[in-house]
């Protein structure tokens, strides 16, 4: 018996081990790294110089823009996908054919999974010089410029996590219980009452899910304000790359990580808080 | 609603069809069609750099996808196993791999792979026998060893919302019946999680062959697929860029409905 179980400890160990050891020397190691770097100093020719001096963040308002315009454009971008996706995954779960619905699902699922890098490259394309500004100037209206506006990084962000967004609410909207939604009609309440009253809320969780997801993959978004801000709308992602790949700055840029790191903790914790508040947990299929 | 419905598909894709239409421009603009040509496909496929490129990030990809569905499997197994304490921990760790931003895994393994580096070779210099001591340094391993971290975290997942589904009854039976812990994997709960592991492993590919910003932090030298395509854009957008983005496009396209078709058999069988 004491043999048995033996084996069985042994084996379990064996399974896990590969991960164990990635997860240690890819991810907690590499945190360890990053945090002793951000109490370090800059060596004089860039890279790290061993140090214990809280320097780093003292000097973090320096690049207060860049936590600005993230922490502003990241939910408010995460709202207008919100505004736009709500929509479309109440249609496919409640009012498409179900015939369709799979194929429906899928268009939606699809560009998720494809290049970021190229479906923002077609934003870049459009909203280009030689884009809709040029059939603008053929029309007579000269010199409007859409690239490396806030508005050019707006559209990026909804149009790149849209697909994130739709999911979740799709998912706790397709959970719903009709006969809810057949009890609120036959208690006299109008569509747009049963609307409020039952189906809204009871897919806030998916609502919930999908905007914190968003909000938290947006706060480390490099591409999208690079390619549509052009350098005028940049994110903390922006000023972290310029520090490690241009300026060479590894202790300020691994204090700048370590913050971002904290802000999306805190962001998370928010919101599991009110996912708890709202109702039980929803598992998401991002798939 | 409708109307509604169907301006946010045209919004999903209209973008990408452009950037396919005007990849057969036969000239450079980008707001008028002059000629259907395929002339930017064999300028893109002549061209050495992208060619190196592409098969870097094929590499990449399928020898980081490759080691995460088998590690993230026998992960996802021995998780089961595991006391309610240790599986928190791994559930922790895999939900910060996927949830801490891209950018900053970039970082921390730059940050910490150089560290190392500093270390281990003046060391390596010092024991080795011959006159060339070999250097190690960022490359290959070090993109592979990013991304299947984040690759590793979602087979799991994958995997284990399958092994959560799968009826405890058909194992029990089946050792009920005195076949060998291994004959029942092999028999009995390999071929039922097989398409989940085929589907996480597609993910991981579609996820290495298209992430950028890992990769450029820990490229070094090494150039993948959307360093360069990065690079490229910020010389100037060309129809070239559309033919090779067009390229990319259907390489994701392929892989992304592998993978849910596998998925969708999955659902099927288990009536869900």
């Amino acid at each position: 018996m004491q043999a048995a179980i033996k084996k069985r400890n042994l084996v379990t160990a064996a399974l896990v081990a590969p991960a164990a050891a990635w997860l240690t020397v890819f991810l907690v190691l590499p945190f360890i790294a990053m945090l002793v770097f951000a109490f370090g100093e800059r060596a004089p020719e860039g890279g790290y110089q061993a140090a214990f001096t809280f320097a780093q963040f003292a000097n973090l308002p320096t690049r207060a823009a860049a936590f600005w315009n993230t922490l502003v454009l990241a939910p408010v971008g995460a709202l207008l996908c919100l505004l736009v996706a709500y929509p479309v995954a109440y249609y496919l779960a409640v009012r498409a054919n179900p015939r369709y619905r799979l194929i429906l699902v899928s268009l939606v699922v699809v560009p998720f999974w494809t290049s970021l890098l190229v479906r923002t490259y077609a934003w870049m394309y459009i909203l280009g010089s030689r884009g809709i500004p040029n059939l603008l100037a053929m029309i007579g209206i000269e010199d409007v410029r859409m690239l490396n506006t806030p508005g050019a990084v707006l559209l990026g962000i909804v149009y790149g996590y849209l697909p994130l967004m739709i999911m979740p609410i799709y998912v706790s909207l397709e959970k719903l219980d009709r006969r809810l939604l057949e009890a609120s009609a036959d208690l006299g309440a109008r569509p747009v009452s049963t609307f409020f009253g039952v189906t809204l809320p009871l897919s806030l969780p998916g609502v919930m899910t999908g905007v914190a997801l968003v909000t938290i993959l947006l706060l480390g978004e490099y591409l999208i304000p690079q390619l549509l801000g052009g350098g005028k709308v940049f994110f903390i992602g922006n000023a972290l790359v310029d520090l490690f790949l241009q300026s060479r700055n590894w202790p300020f840029g691994s204090a700048i990580a370590v913050t971002l790191v904290a802000v999306v903790v805190v962001v998370l914790m928010v919101a599991m808080r009110i996912a708890w508040k709202v109702a039980g947990t929803r598992q998401v299929d991002l798939v | 609603m409708r109307a509604f419905i169907s301006s946010v598909y045209l919004f999903l894709y209209a973008p990408i069809a452009l950037v396919v239409l005007f990849s057969f421009n036969a000239g450079r603009s980008a707001s008028e069609f002059t000629g259907f040509s395929t002339a930017w496909y064999g300028k893109a496929l002549g061209n050495t750099f992208l060619v190196s490129a592409l098969q870097n990030s094929l590499m990449i990809a399928f020898t980081s996808a490759a080691l995460a569905a088998v590690f993230g499997t026998m992960a996802a197994l021995g998780m089961e196993r595991l006391g309610t304490r240790t599986r928190a921990i791994f559930d922790a760790l895999f939900a910060a791999a996927i949830v801490v931003p891209g950018v900053v895994i970039g970082i921390a393994t730059l940050v910490a792979l150089v560290a190392v580096f500093s270390f281990v070779n003046p060391a390596l210099a010092t024991l080795w026998p011959g006159d060339q001591p070999p250097q190690l340094g960022l490359g290959y391993g070090s993109i592979i060893a990013a991304h299947g971290l984040f690759s590793m975290a979602l087979v799991t997942m994958i995997v284990k919302a399958r092994i959560a589904s799968l009826g405890r009854d058909i194992v029990e039976a089946s050792s009920d019946l005195y076949a060998t812990p291994l004959t029942t994997f092999r028999l009995i709960v390999l071929p039922q999680i097989l398409p989940s592991i085929l589907a996480g492993f597609l993910l991981a590919f579609t996820f290495s062959f298209d992430d950028f910003i890992i990769a450029f932090f820990v490229a070094g030298s090494k150039t993948t697929l959307p360093i360069y395509v990065f690079a490229s854009i910020r010389r100037g957008v060309t129809p070239e860029i559309n033919a090779i983005a067009t390229l990319v496009l259907v390489a994701s396209l392929l892989l992304i409905l592998t993978a849910r078709l596998l998925m969708r058999e999955k659902k099927s069988k288990s009536g869900e």
